[in-house]
């Protein structure tokens, strides 16, 4: 079993957070297929928070086919995160620090480059969602 | 509601119980005494004789205890008014305790009527029961003084405790309601009770039924002396004691039934007793028949030809009414507890704060 | 969608002046919504409205169907906790159960007991000895055992110690989950609320001056930070609630229906307290002044 807490200076909007949150324990492998979610009432309990959010967040992780709801019973992971391979993670790697280079020699600072990625990595996001 | 009100006041209702069971007791013991002296002082005194000596001997009995009481059995009603009618609805104001009751599933009047109808009920079982004990204990001393009907005495006793211990509740609770604050909605409730009961009293209890007039001889007055007055020396009486009835107020007529003036009084003084008329116009005034300083054989002879022409005549209330009064008057202040009460419900389900 | 509370150009009058005034608002079931507002602004007036400790001046306002009030069974759908969370300072814990109890037709025994235990309140003892918090549990419990649909409180946390404030809230969360009621619940904390809300409504000086969902008043709402010159530029659907401007500069927030494309523009989200505020800041003192009710439905 997973505790969740909220950090309501994030500026991240609570249910996000709790998605965010089930979705880290998966890929560290603390929630694993099978394993059940904290009921809505033991959440509630003890962020005081809205029960509606958690219900949000955790339809949210059944649309993304992460979880599924067993009506009377609680919410069960159906499907593991695995973390990406560490082998991926050096190309990656590279293509980020060629990207960046370019992005300063076309004279962008600090702030515009953090900008421009948050920007396109929200849409993207959102359109994985939608 | 009636348990809920049950266990709200129960604390108060075990101290009053506990008073009253002290009090029934002390009553008792207190009365038995009373009782056996007087049934072999007394009431062993052979009729015709002059038992005086032994009534005067009674009287002095408990004098303190007996005005005590008396007064206990005049404060109770305006006491209950002020501690249970005051604060039954401004206590639930003052501490915000309204916003919690009147929210719970039952109508604001049905939460009042009960309150009210319990602590109206304990009221009057309170004020039957002292009026009841006092009553009976007091007895002997009515029997012997014969004015159980004159005021002060008629408050103490008989059932009209009940209805000044009705009014006062009911004053207490409206003051209590309209100003929501418990202080001073007692001092109200004590300040007014005292206004009415006074009022009632002394202006309206004389009128209850048109009193009765009879001629009774000079003598019959209280108090019989001269003095000087503005139309020159006349004589000066209270009203005579007529037994077991109500003697309100009295005037000295001449035979044909005309109110004697105090110029007619002093004309006729100055004709038939010279010698007291220069008596007090030498500044000795004479009050009283056994009080005559300079000579009684004079003052005496004064007094007899005066009643020779002048007799009085007693406004009076007859003893044969003593229960109609008490009844009537329970009646009047219970009825005006009822409309006050009637007052408490509308006023209470206006909300407007 | 059913409503738990309506009020149509509801109003409450104290003499010459208006506590509440042209009040419309359309509370939707099944959501916490938070009342929020400074000090004297009518929140009080209009939940006592709502429970019928109040009649209205001008207006009407229904409440579950219902005029408040109008009947016992009415009194047993809303539960109601005053500022203050009075209490019988005398009575003990458990004389305030029996209270409830003999009160109320609906009253269910378990939930009371259960939660007393859960809040390891001594029932002999008397409700004046109770501690901020406990008495603000003992209220609650007293609202919610009855099983009402819904749920008034009046600042319940106002006075608390965070701790208490918190274990409140956490009760509170507890039984919207368990029960399904919905809940008003007024404070002058936004930051209580961004947590434990979905609802949102705006009351100052009097006035409604904003409502809608939580999530969707912060989606339509931005901070624009840019040129003063920018002004002319933005589109006219636009709404400002507030504007702050330096010789230069200006600092907007405001009500969006369209992305703002300019770049001269910085755009940003905005918290709810923020946003609380800027609403908070606009005073109409003339009611026909007043830009038109904000509504944001789901």
């Amino acid at each position: 079993m997973i505790e969740f807490h909220l950090d309501s200076r994030s500026g991240v909007s609570p249910y996000l957070q709790i998605v965010h949150q089930v979705r880290h324990a998966l890929r560290l492998g603390l929630l694993r297929e099978g394993d059940q979610l904290p009921t809505v009432k033991d959440v509630v309990s003890s962020l005081a928070i809205n029960p509606n959010t958690v219900l949000k967040a955790y339809k949210e992780l059944e649309h993304g086919g992460l979880v599924a709801a067993r009506p009377g019973v609680g919410t069960f992971v159906t499907k593991g995160l695995t973390s990406a391979p560490l082998v991926a993670l050096g190309p990656l790697r590279q293509d980020l620090q060629r990207w960046l280079a370019k992005a300063r020699r076309a004279g962008l600072d600090d702030e515009s480059i953090e900008a421009l990625f948050i920007d396109c990595f929200r849409s993207d996001s959102e359109e994985d969602v939608a | 509601m009636i348990r809920l009100t049950l266990v709200q006041f129960r604390l108060q209702a075990i101290i009053v119980a506990g008073i009253l069971v002290l009090a029934a007791i002390l009553f008792a013991i207190s009365g038995q005494h009373l009782y056996h002296l007087y049934n072999t002082t007394v009431a062993a005194c052979p009729a015709g004789s002059d038992c005086s000596a032994a009534k005067d001997a009674f009287l002095n009995n408990h004098v303190i205890l007996r005005q005590l009481l008396g007064l206990l059995l005049l404060l109770a009603p305006a006491l209950l008014g002020i501690f249970w009618g005051a604060p039954l609805v401004a206590r639930e104001y003052e501490s915000g305790t309204f916003r919690l009751a009147w929210t719970q599933s039952i109508s604001r009047g049905r939460w009042l009527l009960t309150r009210v109808a319990l602590l109206g009920l304990a009221s009057v079982i309170v004020a039957a029961a002292l009026s009841l004990l006092f009553t009976w204990w007091s007895g002997p001393f009515v029997r012997i003084t014969a004015d159980r009907f004159n005021p002060g005495n008629f408050d103490e006793r008989g059932v009209v405790a009940i209805g000044y211990a009705l009014f006062a509740f009911a004053l207490g609770l409206t003051f209590g309601v309209v100003i929501r604050r418990t202080l001073p909605a007692m001092a109200l409730t004590l300040a007014s009770f005292l206004a009415v009961r006074l009022a009632f009293t002394f202006l309206l209890r004389p009128h209850l039924m048109a009193p009765h007039q009879a001629s009774m001889p000079l003598q019959s007055g209280e108090g019989l002396g001269f003095s000087p007055s503005a139309s020159g020396i006349t004589f000066s009486l209270g009203t005579p004691n007529i037994d077991n009835a109500w003697a309100i107020s009295s005037k000295v007529v001449d035979s044909a039934g005309h109110t004697a003036s105090n110029s007619a009084l002093h004309a006729f003084m100055v004709n038939a007793c010279p010698a007291i008329v220069s008596a007090v116009g030498s500044g000795q005034s004479t009050q009283g028949v056994n009080h005559a300083p300079a000579d009684p054989t004079v003052f005496h002879d004064c007094i007899l030809k005066l009643a020779q022409n002048y007799h009085l005549v007693v406004s009076y209330q007859p003893a044969s009414r003593y229960w109609t009064f008490q009844w009537t008057e329970m009646g009047i202040y219970a009825g005006l507890s009822l409309l006050l009460a009637g007052f408490c419900y509308w006023w209470v389900r206006r909300r407007i704060a | 969608m059913t409503a738990v509370l309506t009020a149509n150009g509801l109003g409450k009058r104290y003499g010459r002046r208006w506590a509440l005034e042209n009040c419309t608002l359309e509370i939707p079931a099944g959501q916490v919504v938070g009342l929020v507002g400074p000090n004297g602004a009518g929140k009080t007036t209009l939940m006592h409205l709502a429970v019928g400790l109040l009649t209205p001046t001008t207006g009407s306002i229904e409440v579950l169907g219902g005029r408040p009030a109008e009947s016992p069974a009415q009194l047993g759908r809303v539960g109601f906790v005053a500022q203050e969370t009075p209490v019988y300072e005398s009575m003990s814990v458990a004389d305030h159960l029996r209270f409830g109890d003999w009160l109320n037709p609906t009253w269910d025994q378990q939930v009371a007991d259960r939660r007393i235990d859960q809040l390891g309140l001594d029932r002999s003892q008397k409700a004046g000895k109770l501690s901020g918090g406990q008495r603000a549990q003992l209220a609650l419990t007293l609202a919610i055992a009855k099983r009402p649909e819904l749920l008034i409180l009046d600042e319940p946390v106002a006075s608390l110690d965070p701790l208490a404030r918190r274990e409140f809230l956490q009760s509170l969360m507890e039984v919207v989950a368990e029960q399904q009621v919905s809940v008003v619940l007024s404070s002058h904390l936004v930051s209580d609320l961004e947590r434990v809300c979905d609802y949102l409504v705006v009351l100052v000086a009097s006035h409604v001056q904003l409502t809608g969902g939580i999530e969707n008043l912060l989606a339509a709402h931005v901070r624009l930070t840019g040129p003063r010159s920018g002004l002319e530029t933005l589109p006219p659907s636009l709404q400002i609630i507030e504007a702050s401007h330096t010789d230069r500069q200006s600092t907007l927030i405001a009500r969006v229906d369209e992305p703002i494309l300019d770049p001269a523009w910085l755009v940003e989200r905005i918290n709810l307290e923020d946003l609380v505020l800027a609403y908070m800041r606009q005073i109409q003192p003339d009611a026909s002044a007043r830009p038109h009710l904000v509504e944001a439905h789901r």
